[in-house]
């Protein structure tokens, strides 16, 4: 076994893969560049090696530095972990040189998977099936436009040496072939080194499975179930659980015996992914085989409790794979949560900055209940504008599909993030969507179900009467503490009182509060009553509560004259008053926020790419009026109506803020 | 007998009618509350005692005498904010406009009087007209009994203003002359003349929003420290800032049950800083993770944020936060920071609270409009301020400290109890970069020579250790036990004694 290996990566991947190579008694070194200086993942391990200034390509995907690196550490193995050189077949090849064994498929395996137009004839070859389309190069525009329409719209626009989204576009007519070949060409250039793109036919009302397979170099192979992606946004995985539950046995153990024939096809060893696209009668096409560890990976070793980086790092050590396919069993349910520096309000754009706070759930991991956070980032951290906005994965495990979801609604409620926008509210508000629930979902279900985008969660009236008696008992708390301060006139205390109003999400609850040794019983006009316990003091900014005996955790702010709370993907400012508060409010005038509709606002932080319009142009709704670029992704700004541009205030090149306007309209 | 009794009962329900209901209607419809239901919401549930209710006019001038309202426009008396006695006025628009009239005036002076006498804060709440033009100079010298109170009561006994609608002419330097100025957006304004004399006099056209709203006093002209958006919130913030001020100035400030540990270590503080020395970092952060229960006052908050003003509790007592800001403007000290700071160090100074200052300043403001506009005086009135100060001073340097704001910046030399500095602390006459400038101007065509005396310098002063030597620092300290190291810090300074010598007053640079 080796003694030392590097791992040639970041964030939370690195980390992971710190963590399972410890636990082998592996020495580990990491790799950062300037922006990483006080990473998680350089703290974590044995030792670190600086490999350049921040911008990706400068740094964790220069084959040469990370050689250096490699040499000058002694790592006997390395550890490529995701995106950057995971599928990097040259830098497979210059460890193969420098006699350093690659944790990962061979090189001929990468090569052969890692162009998806080899791959797909490869797959054919291997009567694996197959999506439609066009398996050539793209050269311009106006050849993409040609094909597309041989294809046949809607069609996917995707990068070759794409992944995770980026480089990728559908189109539904020219107009948008043209512009997302332009794109797609673009961040494959910047991300991948590698700008060629293709084009297949997109299928819609789709699935998207993907089975996990793990192969030894002695030529023994296994699958180990499915996982569920289909909550994706642009084609970003957002959600995914394992296993799927939309497969039956059959269909499962066709899947995996046509994606391990693919992998024995090309040679494969370590762990590997191959991706099918499954329809509403279960028929599978085979899309792409990824030849590394996915982002998603924890929900298979959630169910089937196999540490796959330990085998991958034991196959790229020689050894035969202690596991047959008879020693899988799949193990009740795992689901995995994306957090993400994107701001959901905001159409998801990435959000950067200083985490000023950030508090994880606490993991558990017994017969019932696993909750497991893979994370590469601490409070006080940064997120940076190079890399993935990825910050964290959050799994649990149950029994069940329900008992998985519902211990991630929970731990979603728990977790706490500050100082950047993320998309928590979210994560709750698909583990709240009766639909999601269901299982019924398929790769457009958040297209689908938030078609203008993520408004919020509108809490029912169960839930919102909850956190109504909830807050009451918790603000009775804080106004007791309140009238102890010292200085009181004797005889003359404030005496706290029982009755109160709560005032949120435009609804009022008139409640009295019972307060004893256990806790609060609150009684609402209506002659129910809820019983609400807690440890929560004053100041604590999460509040775990029990209501009725069901937990309710609420994230918990000041604001005038009342809390700002956060459940379940709501996001609330709520009200306690007393009666006679409650009716002097009443009077007061409600303010409305200033008008911006008038104006284009720098919707993140970014940099300028190309102004599409000038002053005094009509613009038509949806037409593009300039490009913004964060975090490597191309955004285009579009005309929410049809207006006329008045004012330019920024160019090509200007680095704006948040909220900057762009420009103004008439 | 019965009947007597209830004539009081008659005399009292007319009293609180105050200027009837069409006119308790009309104020409800310009979205403002009455004199009366804003005390309600002010005090503690059936706290209020009141004085003078039936106190009324004694002007017999342009039919006045027919004109009798009990109360004379303004309702005062005492009452308690959790549990702690305070003396308010709220002034009743309702009546002759809240118009001030002689008797209306001695109302004032009356619970003013006694505030000081029994050691009690003022609050104000002021929704008036002006002066009652029928009483001529009775109404001006009913104005200024209430200003020389203002003054006397200064230092003695906080005082609040509150303003909750028209505050002009006159009026206005009754709240100008008291500790803190609030406003209520959209329906308070406060201005010296009117636009209507502005526009005859210099022709300007203006609102009198735009004049004298709450935007104006909190962002251009500070004359006001916080504003809210109506009058419930603005009551209720009113009584959380209560909590934070002693009631006079022999009071020690208020103690209040707290549940967070004093010890509580933030790691997240050790990366506060950031690498490159010309990065902002948000302040507030240091401040809210410092305070007990990230809780904090903001005084001022919408003017010269390049320093940060307000209370926090440290302990569950009450702390003065002063504290450069280097998101903006880089945390410069200029005329407007020095003012907002100068006359908070003072406040805090005059009523025994605690205070502490953050430091992370790279200098004075350059440039003409400064010099022209006297930084010299107004920077003295930082220095003054912290130098006078017995108070338990406590500061922390966390980056830059440079040249003559560094010695302003409540250090060791102006009578500091305890001068801390993080590790990322620079303390020196000025940044690398400038001092190699002046120290090697003939070698400043030489790019590499320039670049090794600016690593010297930097290795030698950009340091808190230079500082640490001479014990103008008392301790370098790690950020993530800057709570606890603080706590302590305040803890042991509770019996602070420092006098300083006799005199009438000092002669603060105004």
């Amino acid at each position: 076994m080796f003694e030392k290996i590097l791992i040639a990566n970041r964030g939370e991947i690195a980390c992971r893969v710190i963590k399972t190579a410890r636990k082998m008694g592996i020495a580990t070194v990491a790799i950062y560049s300037d922006a990483d200086r006080n990473a998680l993942h350089v703290q974590m391990a044995d030792e670190a090696v600086h490999i350049g200034p921040p911008p990706a390509n400068q740094s964790y995907i220069v084959i040469d530095k990370v050689m250096a690196a490699i040499k000058g550490s002694g790592a006997q193995a390395v550890h490529p972990g995701y995106g950057f050189l995971s599928e990097n077949a040259k830098f497979a090849e210059a460890l193969e040189a420098a006699g350093v064994a690659f944790i990962g498929p061979p090189v001929g395996a990468i090569e052969a998977m890692g162009d998806k137009i080899t791959s797909k004839k490869i797959a054919q070859e291997a009567n694996v099936s197959t999506v439609p389309g066009y398996m050539g190069l793209i050269d311009d525009a106006d050849d993409a436009v040609r094909i597309a329409g041989e294809v046949g719209y809607p069609v996917m626009i995707k990068a070759s040496a794409g992944g995770g989204g980026k480089g990728m576009r559908i189109a539904w007519n020219d107009a948008e072939c043209r512009e997302g070949f332009q794109s797609s060409k673009n961040e494959a250039a910047s991300s991948f080194g590698d700008d060629r793109i293709f084009i297949e036919k997109f299928v819609t009302q789709p699935r998207h499975i993907e089975i996990q397979v793990l192969c030894d170099s002695h030529g023994n192979g296994i699958y180990l179930g499915e996982r569920e992606c289909s909550i994706q946004r642009r084609n970003q995985k957002v959600i995914e659980e394992a296993p799927s539950p939309f497969l039956d046995e059959a269909t499962r153990k066709a899947m995996g015996e046509q994606a391990v024939a693919l992998a024995k096809a090309v040679g494969y060893s370590s762990a590997g992914t191959v991706e099918f696209i499954v329809d509403g009668d279960k028929n599978f096409y085979f899309l792409e085989m990824n030849t590394r560890l996915q982002v998603e990976h924890p929900v298979t070793e959630l169910i089937t409790g196999v540490d796959l980086v330990e085998q991958m790092i034991r196959v790229a050590a020689g050894e035969k794979l202690s596991i047959s396919q008879d020693d899988v069993k799949l193990n009740g349910w795992a689901m995995e949560s994306r957090l993400y520096a994107e701001d959901p309000y905001r159409d998801f754009l990435p959000s950067i900055g200083r985490l000023t706070r950030y508090r994880p759930p606490a993991e558990v991991a017994d017969d019932e209940h696993v909750v497991r956070n893979d994370t590469g980032v601490y409070e006080g951290g940064e997120i940076s504008m190079y890399y993935d906005p990825m910050i964290a994965k959050l799994c649990t495990w149950g029994p069940t599909r329900s008992a998985a979801i519902e211990h991630m609604r929970v731990a979603l409620d728990s977790f706490e993030v500050e100082g950047i926008g993320h998309n928590l509210p979210f994560l709750s508000a698909v583990m709240d969507h009766p639909r999601f629930a269901s299982g019924n979902i398929t790769t457009a279900f958040i297209a689908e179900e938030y078609p203008e985008g993520f408004e919020g969660v509108t809490l029912d009236q169960k839930s919102l009467q909850r956190v109504a008696a909830a807050v009451a008992a918790m603000f009775r708390v804080d106004e007791i503490r309140r009238s102890r301060i010292s200085g009181r006139m004797d005889n003359h205390e404030r005496v706290v009182g029982i009755d109160w109003v709560v005032t949120l999400q435009g609804e009022s609850f008139e409640l009295t509060i019972d307060a004893d040794h256990g806790g609060s019983t609150v009684r609402f006009i209506d002659g129910s009553a809820m019983r609400v316990t807690s440890g929560w003091t004053p100041g604590d900014q999460l509040a775990r509560l029990e209501v009725d005996r069901a937990p309710l955790v609420l994230k918990v702010g000041r604001i005038h004259g009342g809390y700002r709370i956060r459940t379940r993907g709501a996001d609330l400012k709520v009200y306690v008053r007393t009666p006679r508060q409650a009716e002097l409010a009443t009077l007061m005038p409600e303010k409305l926020p200033p008008d911006t509709s008038k104006m284009l606002l720098c919707p993140m932080p970014g940099l300028i790419v190309k102004i599409d319009v000038a002053e005094g142009d009509e613009v038509q709704e949806g037409q593009a009026l300039c490009t913004v670029e964060a975090m490597k992704m191309e955004n285009i700004l579009r005309a929410e109506r049809k207006a006329v541009v008045a004012r330019i205030n920024a160019g090509p090149g200007d680095s704006l803020g948040v909220d900057e306007v762009i420009m103004e309209f008439e | 007998m019965k009947d007597i009794l209830r004539e009081l009962e008659d005399r009292r329900s007319v009293a609180r009618k105050g200027g009837g209901e069409r006119r308790i209607e009309a104020q409800h419809a310009k979205g403002k509350l009455t004199a009366r239901e804003r005390i309600e919401l002010l005090l503690d549930e059936g706290s209020f005692e009141e004085f003078d209710m039936f106190k009324a006019h004694r002007c017999t001038d342009f039919g006045m005498e027919d004109n009798q309202i009990p109360g004379d426009g303004v309702i005062t008396g005492w009452g308690t904010i959790n549990g702690r006695m305070v003396y308010v006025f709220s002034q009743d628009f309702t009546v002759f406009g809240g118009s001030l009239s002689e008797t209306h005036a001695e109302k004032i002076a009356k619970i003013m009087d006694m505030a000081m006498q029994n050691g009690a804060p003022v609050i104000g709440l002021n929704d008036s007209g002006g002066a009652r033009i029928q009483e001529g100079v009775d109404s001006l010298a009913g104005y200024a009994e209430v200003f020389q109170r203002n003054i006397m009561a200064s230092g003695v006994v906080p005082q609040i203003s509150v303003i909750m609608g028209p505050c002009a002419g006159g009026a206005v330097y009754s709240p100008a002359m008291t500790d803190f100025i609030f406003m209520v957006r959209d329906s308070s304004y406060m201005f010296v003349t009117g636009p209507d004399v502005v526009k005859t006099v210099t022709n300007e056209v203006v609102t009198a929003e735009e004049l004298g709203g709450a935007s104006t006093h909190t962002r251009k002209s500070s004359v006001a420290d916080g504003a809210f958006d109506n009058d419930v919130e603005a009551m209720d913030e009113v009584r959380r800032l209560v909590d934070f001020l002693p009631l006079n100035n022999r009071a020690k400030v208020p103690v209040r049950p707290f549940f967070d540990d004093p010890g509580r270590i933030e790691e997240s503080l050790d990366t506060l800083i950031p690498d490159n020395l010309n990065q902002p970092y948000d302040m507030k952060e240091l401040i809210l993770k410092l305070a007990d229960e990230g809780d904090f006052y903001e005084i001022q908050e919408a003017f010269a944020a390049n320093i940060i003003t307000g209370f926090i509790r440290i302990e569950g007592r009450t702390v003065g936060v002063v504290a450069n800001q280097p998101m903006v403007l880089a945390g410069v000290l200029d005329i407007d920071s020095s003012r907002k700071a100068a006359r908070f160090v003072r406040f805090c100074d005059a009523f025994e609270i605690p205070i502490l200052t953050l430091v992370d300043v790279p200098g004075f403001l350059p440039g003409t409009s400064q010099e022209y506009g006297g930084v010299i005086k107004h920077g003295a009135k930082l220095l003054f301020a912290y130098g006078e100060a017995t108070v338990p001073k406590v500061t922390v340097i966390t980056r830059k400290a440079y040249g003559g704001a560094y010695d302003v910046m409540a250090s060791k030399h102006l009578r500091g109890d305890f001068n801390y500095a993080w590790p990322t602390a620079q303390i020196a006459v000025m940044g690398a970069k400038g001092a190699v400038e002046i120290l090697y101007r003939s070698e400043l065509n030489d790019p590499e020579k320039i670049a090794q005396r600016t690593k010297d310098y930097e290795t030698r002063f950009a340091n808190p250790f230079v500082a640490a030597e001479r014990g103008f620092i008392d301790e370098v300290i790690q950020p993530h036990s800057t709570r606890k190291r603080v706590a302590r810090a305040f803890a042991s300074l509770r019996n602070k004694k420092l006098e300083n010598p006799w005199k009438k007053h000092d002669n603060i640079p105004l």
